[in-house]
Order: C-alpha cells, then structure tokens, then sequence
C-alpha cells in the first residue's frame, strides 16, 4: 500500500516549498524552509534511504535554518527587503517546456526497485555480496562510502574543511 | 556573541535534550557499520547538539579552555583520515587500504573494518567542528553590530 503516505507527503512538500518562494517575509520563508527539508526527509525515510532522511531532517531542518536565521540576525532590514517583479515573458515560456521536457524523460527512467536496472547490475551486486566478507561490515553503503570508495569520500571532506575555512576567512574577525 | 537565553523553560529542556542529543550523534556515528548512519551524520548529529548548547547559553557558557581550543581544530578530522591512509602507506599497500594497517593479530576483514570506523571517526571530527566553526562566524559580534550600528 503506497497510496496513504506518499501522496499526503508529497502534497505537503509541495506546499511549503510555494509558501517558501511566495510568502513576503523572510523570517517565515526562512521556517518554511525548514518545515519543507522535515518533509523531504519523511520522503526519504519512506524510499528507504535512511541515512539522507537523517541528514535532510540535521541539516536541512535543523542546522540549515540556524545558518538562514543568524545571516538575518547579521543584515540590516533594508538588506532584505523583498522585490518581485512579475516574471518575463520567457520565463513563463521556457520553464513549463523544460518541466514537459523532463517529465518526458522521467517516462524512461527504470521503475523504482527494478532488480535489472543499469545501476543495479554493474557492479553493487559484486559490493553486495562481498562486503561481509572484505570488511566485517553488514551496512554496505558504509562499507562502499568508507573502503571501496574511500578515496572519494576523503575528497568530499577535504571540500567540507574548505568551507568551513573559507566562511571563517571571509567572516570571522579578531576579537578586540 | 550569542547570550544565554533567558527562559527558564528552554534551559531547562535543553539541559535534559542536549545530552540525549549528543548520545544519538555517537550512536549514529559508531553503529554505522551496523544499521543506517555513519561518520557524516554522526558528525552533524554531535555539532548540532553543541549548536544548540551555544543557542541556548551561550558563548561564554563554557569556561573550559579545551572545549574553546577544539573549535579551533578544523584539520583535526582531516588529519585523522589521511593520517589512517597514511598508515596503510607505512603498512606497505595503497593510499586508504586499511588491510595494510599494521595491527597483529587481525585478519584482513578485521582492519577494513577498524579502519572504516577510524576513518569515520576522521569525518566525523571534522564535519561537526565545521559546523560550530560556521556558527561561529556568522555570529561574530562585530557582524551584528556593524548591521545595527550602519
């Protein structure tokens, strides 16, 4: 039974995320924000992948809304003031083409779960069976993430350290 | 710089949460091998709990030297990962092959998988003092000032 939790879900998503784009104040954009990345992670949850449902809900939900909210503690309110201009005329043309467009190419994708799909039968059958046996590991996607791939996932650090650098060069100043 | 909040019913929730907080994000992080999580999430779970003691009492809550001298620790998490690749080197294999850690009396598996929990520990480490350290600088006192003053 799909039926009772997706579509409610999705629904909800959907909403906050136009509340987030068309409300006027930037603090409730902000705590839509946040109430959008919890429903993501609800999505997530129910695909089965845990592991990004507790990052969306961390970071998108929790860390995500603190960075938002102390950026707009540091600016004054006439930094944030919102304009919309009403959206031109190619706008409204190339953005519904490029959603039929994708939604085209969504009909190709392979069914969700499918056994004998591309990423299926290259070479996660071979992680699958092997990953007990190499690293002691029951999780494959931890022993994928950390020992086949390892090399990758000290690159993805490197460019977490690189952001932290950088936000402490451009904003963090000597205290007096 | 962020004060301590005032009410005494978010001091007295976040007394009892961020602990709890703070056991999860270590759960998460040492049973990655074993169920959903991992040293990424384990690592954002333990820097948002101490975002949230920061939050709620404060920057100068803690008087602890350490505990200030460790936010300044940005490469710490980075230096354990490539130190454990390294390792390996020294072990006589690949860059990051951690059958080459030189533990005796460990078969192969048994090193993969101490090494997937160093190497997690490494991300862990540094995915959590990255966040505090980006808290820290968006809150800077001379930031908030600077946009009431001007």
């Amino acid at each position: 039974m799909i039926f009772p939790f997706e579509i409610p879900l999705l629904f909800l998503l959907l909403v906050t995320a136009a509340g987030a784009i068309l409300v006027k104040d930037l603090m409730s954009a902000v705590l839509l924000l946040g109430t959008y990345s919890f429903f993501l992670s609800l999505i997530w949850a129910w695909f089965g992948a845990v592991d990004v449902a507790f990052v969306e809900a961390v970071v998108g939900a929790g860390l995500g809304t603190v960075l938002f909210l102390l950026t707009l503690f540091g600016t004054a309110p006439k930094d944030t003031r919102l304009r919309r201009p009403p959206p031109s005329l190619v706008t409204l043309i190339v953005f519904p083409l490029l959603g039929v467009l994708l939604l085209y190419a969504a009909s190709d994708l392979p069914e969700f779960g499918d056994p004998n799909s591309p990423a299926s039968v290259h070479i996660s059958s071979t992680y699958l069976e092997r990953s007990y046996q190499d690293s002691h590991t029951p999780n494959v996607v931890t022993s994928v993430l950390m020992d086949y791939r390892s090399l990758d996932t000290m690159v993805e650090t490197v460019v977490i350290f690189t952001a932290g650098i950088a936000c402490a060069l451009l904003l963090r100043r000597e205290p007096k | 710089m962020i004060r301590s909040h005032d009410s005494i019913i978010v001091q007295t929730l976040g007394r009892f949460l961020i602990p709890v907080v703070q056991m999860f994000g270590l759960y998460v992080l040492f049973f990655g091998q074993y169920g959903p999580g991992g040293g990424f999430v384990g690592g954002v779970i333990l820097g948002t709990g101490m975002i949230l003691s920061v939050l709620i009492f404060g920057h100068s809550a803690s008087r602890s030297l350490i505990a200030k001298d460790m936010l300044h620790a940005d490469g710490v998490g980075m230096l354990i990962y490539a130190g454990v690749g390294g390792v390996c080197m020294i072990g006589g294999g690949e860059f990051l092959n951690y059958a080459n850690l030189e533990i005796p009396g460990l078969e192969d598996a048994s090193r993969r998988s101490l090494g997937i929990v160093l190497t997690q520990i490494g991300v862990a480490v540094d995915v959590a003092v990255t966040a505090v350290s980006i808290v820290f600088s968006l809150s800077a006192e001379e930031i908030i000032e600077d946009s009431i003053n001007g």
